[in-house]
């Protein structure tokens, strides 16, 4: 009987080394084969690929967790992230791959004839891109600090190593099919253990069917009523309708939807497959294989939420003796993230939402102690570590790649030295990705303390700038540069002094009654883009419009014909 | 220019426009819609074993916007193909 230590060790080591041989396997040899792998990629290959690097690790670690503490208001998420990506496949995709160049800054750079514009969209571009990968490398550090238990720093460094061995060799090509791989093993991580506890809890096979079914213990009872019986019992809100008021759950939503669809890792994707009708079923594959880990998220989180209840707070709901707690408490007591205060000196642990609670319990350890809450077998807990750190690794890469391209092409080639080489080119866009694994790391390894506001942050500058800027430069085409500047500008600045104002200045403020139309800061890109969306249309009246070869480049891009694969300049 | 004339061109763009407006009215009723401002009133009625509300915000609005993309792919490209413009 080996313990989770040794499968931890054996199955994350074979994931490493099937990525390091696909890396080798497909080794870049050109700019165009480093940034779009050669744009022959097939739909549902390149589907997979967008899944594994869309699914971070927030999605995989915290995203179930989050969603078994908040509830039915769990479900921003749920939909903001899948719903952004309707809106990319359909207003996006297609329309950026016809236009036919490797980056988001391109395509503003070119639609809107203006250096000023390419630089401010390129900045948007590696901010957004460094806020994710910090994070993404923190969820390797954790995973690997708690399975291999070794410190945070290694877990890091480790990482760090394996990225950059495949981003910086394999380029575009190397990471697509090291995500196709990555993506097979996330989601046996997610959906294996997921399907254990459906059955152990409901009887069911499949997650999504056990999530609304009955519990298996005989009483008849569904798995939801059950889960509002215990949150009335404990002072919390009901499980199914959650504690957001319904204009910052629309809010959230929209700006989570639009900010997601601006982001541009993802979009990037689309120009590695040959065609635009290629573009646009590949997108539709990808959110097949999204779904997949999506609808099993609530169950998981429903399924762990109880299992989570019952162990700390025993089956007679009277707590449970800490000299007898489980052993995943135990464990992750150490890790700090688990922690327990007698307060009614009864040597009981007990979790409600009221005073009775003596139990601080971190939101992101729910997936990955859920097979341990469970008593899944060791191999089974291994596995997730292995998933966790796959989804990390896959979205950091995808990352490390806009960044070092934003820098190569966009700044370097594009803007400060347009004679460089091909050759040249390539070795910047190799540094630029070496240097900012580096950064990454050390933020990975000292993360600011603000991460999740930076995250909002990103979220909501994303949605605010980028995504106007692009759905205007492609279905409007009398939008000039003056308009799309200025409103990228102001959605910008309105955005950004809110959150600045509710997370930095004043979080003490940051209650409903102060948040302007009751709006939280996580949701406050909502307005910003219709900020940025009434700004540019009113400037674009005042000015003139844009020149012709513009016009017809917008005229072009709306149909297929004639796509070639994506050009190097 | 690959039409064969600028009102052909005028009128790909606007079936194209046409389609996309109702699919992401389609997408906004399923998640803004029956996820969130209906949720309440839908609550009150049950969907295996869920409340129809929580089902759409947490389960059904996911699965719309799956079938959404795929009927997207199948109207572009009939799309594509009645204005000649689909690529070689």
């Amino acid at each position: 009987m080996m313990d989770i230590r040794t499968w931890t060790f054996l199955i994350v080591g074979l994931s490493f080394v099937l990525y390091i041989g696909i890396a080798i396997y497909c080794r870049a040899g050109s700019t165009k084969e480093f940034y779009v792998a050669g744009g022959g990629v097939h739909p549902i290959v390149n589907g997979m690929a967008t899944a594994a690097d869309w699914m971070s690790a927030a999605s995989f670690i915290s995203m179930a967790g989050l969603i078994s503490f908040m509830g039915y208001d769990g479900a921003v998420y749920l939909m903001g992230w899948t719903g952004g990506y309707v809106l990319l496949a359909l207003c996006l995709a297609p329309y950026l791959r016809k236009f036919g160049k490797f980056t988001v800054p391109d395509f503003i750079g070119d639609r809107y004839y203006s250096q000023t514009a390419r630089t401010v969209a390129v900045i948007c571009a590696i901010f957004v891109s460094f806020t994710y990968v910090a994070g993404q490398m923190r969820g390797v550090g954790v995973v690997f600090s708690r399975f291999l238990e070794v410190d945070i720093t290694t877990g890091v460094l480790l990482g760090m190593a394996i990225v950059f061995f495949y981003a910086v060799l394999g380029g575009m090509k190397g990471i697509t099919y090291t995500q196709v791989a990555q993506y097979c093993v996330l989601m046996m991580a997610y959906l294996v253990p997921a399907i254990f506890i459906s059955i152990m809890i409901t009887g069911h096979v499949i997650p999504q069917f056990g999530f609304g079914a009955t519990l298996a213990d005989g009483s008849g009872v569904h798995l939801l009523d059950k889960l509002d019986g215990l949150s009335a019992e404990l002072g919390f809100a009901a499980y199914t309708s959650g504690t957001k008021s319904t204009i910052d759950v629309l809010f959230i939503t929209a700006a989570l939807m639009v900010g997601t669809a601006g982001l541009p890792h993802v979009i990037v994707r689309f120009f590695t497959v040959p065609k635009v009708k290629d573009a646009r079923k590949s997108a539709g594959w990808a959110l097949i294989f999204i779904a997949v880990l999506y609808t099993t998220a609530p169950a998981v989180a429903g399924f762990a939420r109880l299992n989570m209840i019952n162990t700390i707070n025993g089956a007679d709901s009277q707590g449970t003796e800490y000299s007898e707690a489980p052993t995943w408490v135990t464990n992750w007591e150490k890790t700090g993230l688990i922690g327990w205060e007698d307060k009614n000196e009864d040597g009981r642990m007990f979790y409600s939402g009221d005073e009775r609670n003596e139990m601080h319990i971190d939101r992101d350890i729910m997936v990955l102690a859920n097979p341990e809450i469970a008593d899944l077998p060791a191999w089974v807990i291994a596995l997730v570590a292995a998933g966790g750190v796959a989804a990390a690794l896959s979205t950091s890469a995808g990352l490390l790649l806009v960044i070092s391209t934003s820098i190569s092409h966009d700044l370097l080639k594009r803007n400060l030295m347009p004679n460089i080489s091909d050759k040249m080119e390539l070795r910047y866009a190799r540094s630029a990705a070496a240097v900012a694994v580096c950064i990454a790391g050390y933020l990975g390894i000292n993360p600011p303390g603000f991460v999740a506001q930076v995250v909002a942050f990103a979220f909501g500058l994303a949605a605010s700038s980028f995504f106007p800027a692009i759905i205007l430069g492609i279905f409007y085409k009398r939008m000039n540069k003056y308009g799309a500047i200025t409103g990228m500008v102001s959605g910008l600045l309105f955005t950004a002094t809110y959150i600045v104002y509710f997370k930095f200045i004043n979080p003490a403020a940051s209650v409903p009654e102060n948040w302007w139309f009751g709006v939280s800061p996580e949701g406050i890109g909502t307005l910003g883009m219709i900020v940025n969306f009434a700004v540019a249309a009113v400037v674009c009246h005042l000015t003139p419009p844009p020149p012709q070869d513009v016009q017809d480049m917008v005229e072009s891009i709306r149909y297929p014909q004639g796509a070639g694969e994506a050009q190097v300049h | 220019m690959a039409f064969h004339s600028k009102e052909l061109a005028k009128a790909y763009w606007r079936e194209n426009v046409k389609l996309l407006l109702s699919l992401l009215f389609i997408w906004a009723l399923v998640s803004f819609g029956f996820g969130i401002l209906f949720a309440d009133a839908l609550n009150q009625f049950q969907f295996f074993g869920f409340k129809l509300g929580f089902w759409f915000a947490q389960q059904g609005a996911i699965y719309t916007f799956v079938v959404l993309i795929f009927v997207y792919v199948y109207k572009m490209n009939r799309l594509d193909e009645k204005y000649d413009v689909q690529e070689d």
